[in-house]
């Protein structure tokens, strides 16, 4: 009886699981003006302490976010100096190099404000909803999302060309006969 | 009583249908009222099978209502004389495989009806056909007319298709994210659009006209607001529309559309939609450049009112939930200015 009453708690824990991983939100906040100083990245405060607001990424285990992330990451020309992830004129965001820090916090100011070095800001420019998107996705191609949310490779990104990709010529025979046989 | 309400009823219902039925005959989104070649192939290959289909039904209820009749009124097997047995069985045969031979007949007539039907759709019916590029989105259509002289002259524009009337236009389709279909049933059969692959087809106006056409492939959320319209006009005024679509848009000359502009391209607008002849020239969002010439907003959504217009910016949501439009915070007066300057873009 109890291994059951487990069985069903567990299978309603991943039920959960699977609604976090596939919500989808349709009223969105408007981009605010003041977008970037909703993030606080730095642990000390001048003055008395006072609780820090929990600024978390709405989308952090999100696939849906997570592909949203990568369209947009394309659409507003991220890949035209981080490459898909592979770095160019930008640093790559495939490896665990951060400069300036790889929590969803990070990203988003990384985004809002920009970065000395070329990286623009785009405060004011794209609503807060898609920032934090991108940070979603960002994330997970540096593999700092969870395993279910994991987005594949970029197409531009494999080692070598997906087997869709390739040539459909007929394969070369490899076929060679014992030297027995040959006249 | 009841009998004869239930009649009543039937005979109600019966109209209903009837007047139901005749209403979907005619209309600007209807495979049943076709305005070009291609639709009325496939119309008449649809009535020539089920008036077909029809009589053979009426044909089989009948004989079998004819059978059970005569058992009932024939005497009963042991009461009579079965000497003409063997006759009666050759008859029987006679009967089954004279069906049989009918039925096939009529399978194979389908099967060349058919055939031929789908030999004459493959065919553009026309020299030199027009060329358009359609491309699906969720959930909007992009539409291109490329120069091939003069490719700076490309036109883009989107959910609405200006075709002039009698000439066939040549359809390029794909799609940037999943499977869309496009589908104009007063023109065409569905063709559907596919993410990194090429599909085309082709149709011809005959009747000049407004057609609605839809997405007929589930899409995403907004699958049933993805909508496009067809405008078949005569050539003279298709050529005239086609050259005011190509010039750029003119810069605003009043205060208030000046402001707007620069609403516009200091905000998010500028990062997903493009105006040519000015800064904006992302291609995320539907082109505007010629907004104010288009009679819908949304993919066929709303009217192309200043209300509507107002609403959709401020709250997309609202209209289309799960758009890739985002909602935008705009203090009254740069929306004003905004919608100043996008009604000047004619």
């Amino acid at each position: 009886m109890t291994a059951r009453k487990l069985a069903v708690a567990a299978l309603m824990a991943t039920a959960l699981v699977g609604c976090k991983r596939e919500q989808r939100r349709f009223r969105e906040l408007p981009p605010a003006a003041t977008a970037s100083n909703d993030v606080i990245v730095s642990e000390l405060q001048p003055g008395p302490a006072f609780v820090k607001a929990g600024m978390r990424n709405p989308y952090e285990d999100n696939a849906y976010a997570v592909s949203e992330g990568k369209n947009l990451f394309n659409q507003m020309n991220c890949s035209g100096c981080h490459s898909h992830g592979g770095g160019g004129i930008g640093p790559p965001l495939t490896d665990n190099e951060w400069i300036y820090g790889s929590d969803p916090q990070n990203i988003f100011a990384t985004i809002i404000e920009g970065r000395p070095g070329g990286m623009p800001a785009f405060k004011g420019r794209i609503p807060n909803y898609q920032v934090w998107e991108l940070a979603a996705y960002v994330r997970a191609l540096g593999g700092l999302q969870g395993k279910a949310v994991r987005t594949t490779r970029d197409d531009h990104m494999m080692f070598k060309e997906s087997e869709q990709a390739r040539d459909k010529g007929h394969p070369e025979p490899t076929f060679v006969p014992p030297p027995s046989e040959k006249p | 009583m009841i009998a004869a309400m239930l009649r009543r009823g039937t005979v109600r219902g019966g109209a209903l249908f009837l007047a139901g039925f005749s209403s979907a005959c005619s209309g600007f989104q209807s495979a049943l009222d076709p305005k070009g070649p291609k639709a009325a192939a496939i119309s008449h290959l649809n009535w020539f099978l089920v008036i077909t289909a029809s009589v053979v039904y009426v044909i089989v209820i009948g004989a079998l209502f004819l059978v059970l009749r005569r058992a009932t009124t024939r005497p009963i097997a042991f009461a009579r004389d079965d000497s003409d047995e063997p006759v009666r069985e050759r008859t029987r045969v006679r009967w089954v495989a004279s069906a049989a031979a009918v039925t096939a007949l009529i399978l194979l007539l389908f099967l060349f009806v058919d055939v031929s039907a789908a030999r004459s759709l493959s065919q553009v019916g026309g020299l030199r056909p027009l060329r358009i590029d359609v491309v699906g989105h969720q959930w909007w259509w992009e539409v291109k007319y490329p120069d091939e002289a003069n490719p700076q002259n490309i036109v883009e524009t989107a959910n609405e298709i200006h075709v002039p009337v009698g000439r066939a236009v040549f359809i390029k389709m794909t799609s940037s994210d999943v499977i869309h279909s496009f589908w104009a049933p007063n023109l065409d059969g569905k063709k559907d659009l596919i993410p990194g692959h090429e599909t085309r087809t082709w149709f011809r106006a005959d009747t000049a006209g407004v057609y609605r056409g839809q997405c007929a492939e589930f899409c995403g959320h907004q699958h049933a607001k993805m909508a496009f319209f067809i405008v078949a006009e005569p050539r003279a005024n298709f050529e005239s529309w086609l050259t005011s679509q190509q010039s750029p848009a003119s810069s605003p000359s009043d205060s208030l559309a000046q402001a707007g502009e620069r609403v516009f391209l200091s905000g998010t607008c500028a990062m997903c939609h493009s105006i040519s002849g000015t800064g904006a020239g992302s291609h995320y969002g539907p082109d505007l450049t010629h907004l104010a010439s288009r009679r819908t907003i949304a993919a066929g959504s709303l009217p192309n009112t200043v209300g509507n217009l107002a609403g959709w910016i401020l709250d997309p949501q609202s209209i289309k939930p799960g758009a890739k439009m985002p909602p935008n915070q705009l203090d009254p007066q740069a929306l004003q200015a905004l919608l100043a300057y996008l009604g000047t873009l004619k």
